[in-house]
């Protein structure tokens, strides 16, 4: 089998800054910021990303590189490598880096789906001369499955990750983070020119764009002492750096040894904040307050920010007459699916690289059972969005396990592997000085705040034992007076149980495939020969 | 907008394009290393 690299070091920290950049940075982050002090939310949000963004980032691509050095490029026998070779549960640890980008996988690329569904809406004006409500129930049909649209656009998107992860890393997945992060860029810069520059009274519009940005960025400074301000802003950071996933110690994991890996790191780290906080907050927020005003943003975005970028921004562009609602559409949806795209590619790559570095099977057979595998347990996300399964999968595969699979990881690395081995991968050939002072943080504060991050998400109020315990779905239940109601409830109920076990049984059999990784090692003689230097 | 709102606006954004931009030239700027030197993978054995 060929050592497959980066072609480049620009395509690398292109795709690894793609991998960061996803639909959250567009969606999520401006509605956190609403809810949690507008302009004062950026002040834990930065601490976050200087105290546990940053040094994770300089973790998980040490820990790829170093990974690279003795072929793994999947996070189960990295974290093995790491620890030693002897405390052998640690590679089922490593069981998350492949879980995670798996279970996302099969949610996410649905959600990509929709992107490219509404580009082709936008383009073919299909909601020309629609009411709001009716732009707003043509997304509920749309999950619903009322035609066959959104599974022809799911098929399409999978079948277009698979080819281009069947190209390779240079052949495929770096050249779609070239084309797809400028473009990204460029529609972002174009609708957040559009969004801060609206006018009152212009197309129907009842506010300046301004009057959204100067609402987004109003700060609340009373917020900063509050601790779930700070867990909602630690969340943020999680997900908008694709940190405990896994997919950035696999990209990082095809590098060159002689790679730099902090300047890369801190560059892609740093793109990714561009596009959420100076591109995402000048888009959504602006062009809904502009035509809706400060009340019925702030209700919409209670629920998130899906809402109002698939039901209500369509309706909005067609203000713009036919033409601009139609670029602005494409850009809108467009910008979205390369920040998706980008993303999901990165999650195909573990698990192509346990499969190929274990197994020995090629770059196509792999990428070809990744999307296989994708389909299959992404069909359930589908069929039955509207029983909770798409959240179920966000909640456990894109909540949880990031969190838990840091707070591992970051102790394996700066107390297993040890600090001072850590500290010199780090700084391995680095082109910028690295401040020591990320030595300490790295060994103290981001483990500290790690475990308090799992601790708040375990305990607090809607927190993971309550999830476990069905609190919420008990309690709609209870008040439930309406039969029909009472009974889909009920069936809710059943899917969200039923999406869990798959998910746990999806973990186990990972695992067993590591089991029999490890007998495979042995036999072969392939046991890591580990290097003290 | 007013002063405070716009204050957090122009220091996020500042901070932000700034390094994000610093960061960027310096890798575009940094000479790749010499691949000839690379010091390859080790070996694995029994």
């Amino acid at each position: 089998m060929s050592k497959e690299n980066w072609g480049s070091r620009v395509g690398l920290v292109l795709a690894m800054a793609g991998n960061a950049v996803g639909l959250g940075n567009f969606l999520r982050f401006p509605a956190q910021a609403i809810q949690n002090g507008g302009g004062a939310f950026i002040i834990p949000y930065l601490t976050c990303f200087l105290l546990m963004g940053i040094p994770l980032l300089f973790v998980e691509w040490s820990m790829g590189r170093y990974g690279g050095k003795y072929g793994d490029h999947s996070t189960p026998f990295i974290l093995n490598s790491m620890s030693g070779g002897k405390r052998n549960w640690w590679k089922y640890i490593g069981v998350f880096g492949i879980f995670t980008n798996l279970a996302v996988a099969a949610y996410y690329c649905y959600l990509e789906s929709w992107t490219l569904a509404y580009v082709w809406r936008s383009v073919s004006g299909a909601f020309s001369g629609q009411s709001p409500d009716a732009v707003s129930q043509m997304f509920d049909n749309y999950v619903s499955l009322g035609s066959t649209e959104p599974i022809i656009f799911w098929i399409t998107c999978l079948l277009l990750n698979t080819w281009i992860l069947s190209r390779g890393l240079s052949g495929g997945v770096e050249i779609a983070a070239k084309i797809g992060m400028p473009l990204l860029i460029f529609f972002g810069i174009f609708l957040a020119i559009r969004g801060i520059t609206l006018q009152s009274g212009e197309a129907g519009a009842v506010n300046d764009g301004v009057v959204g940005l100067n609402y987004l960025w109003t700060p609340d400074f009373s917020t900063i002492w509050d601790f779930k301000v700070w867990l909602a802003a630690a969340g943020q950071i999680f997900f908008t750096l694709s940190v405990g996933m896994g997919s950035i110690q696999c990209y990082a994991s095809y590098m060159r040894q002689r790679d730099d890996v902090a300047l890369n790191a801190m560059s892609a780290g740093w793109m990714n904040e561009f596009v959420e906080v100076s591109l995402g907050a000048a888009i959504l927020i602006p062009i809904s307050v502009g035509y809706l005003g400060i009340d019925r943003v702030v209700e919409l975005t209670q629920s998130g920010g899906l809402g109002l970028g698939f039901r209500t921004l369509p309706y909005l562009f067609q203000q713009w007459g036919p033409i601009l609602a139609a670029l602005a559409g494409m850009a809108w949806f467009g910008l979205l699916f390369f920040a998706g795209i980008t993303s999901s590619l990165a999650m195909g790559t573990p698990v192509m690289g346990f499969l190929r570095d274990e197994f020995g099977w090629a770059r196509e057979r792999s990428a070809w059972a990744f999307g296989a595998l994708v389909l299959i347990l992404g069909a359930p996300t589908v069929m039955y969005f509207n029983y909770g399964v798409f959240d179920e999968y966000d909640y456990w595969a894109g909540t949880v396990s990031l969190v838990v699979f840091a707070m591992f990881e970051i102790v394996l690395f700066a107390w297993v592997f040890g600090m001072d081995k850590g500290w010199a991968e780090i700084t391995r050939h680095a082109d910028m000085k690295v401040p020591t002072i990320y030595k300490h943080i790295i060994k103290y504060v981001t483990p500290v705040i790690l475990i308090g991050v799992f601790l708040g998400s375990l305990l607090s109020e809607g927190g993971i034992l309550d999830k476990i315990a069905n609190k919420d779905i008990h309690a709609q239940i209870a008040a439930a007076t309406d039969t029909a109601v009472r009974a889909n409830l009920e069936d809710k109920l059943m899917f969200v149980n039923g999406s869990r076990l798959l998910l746990v049984l999806v973990f186990a059999l990972i695992a067993y495939a590591v089991y029999i990784a490890q007998r495979k090692r042995e036999r072969e003689g392939r046991v890591p020969v580990i290097h003290n230097d | 907008m007013t002063t405070s709102a716009l204050i957090m606006f122009l220091a996020a954004n500042g901070i932000v394009i700034a390094v994000t931009v610093y960061f960027f030239l310096k890798v575009l700027r940094t000479a790749p290393p010499d691949e000839s030197e690379d010091e390859g993978n080790f070996p694995r054995g029994g």
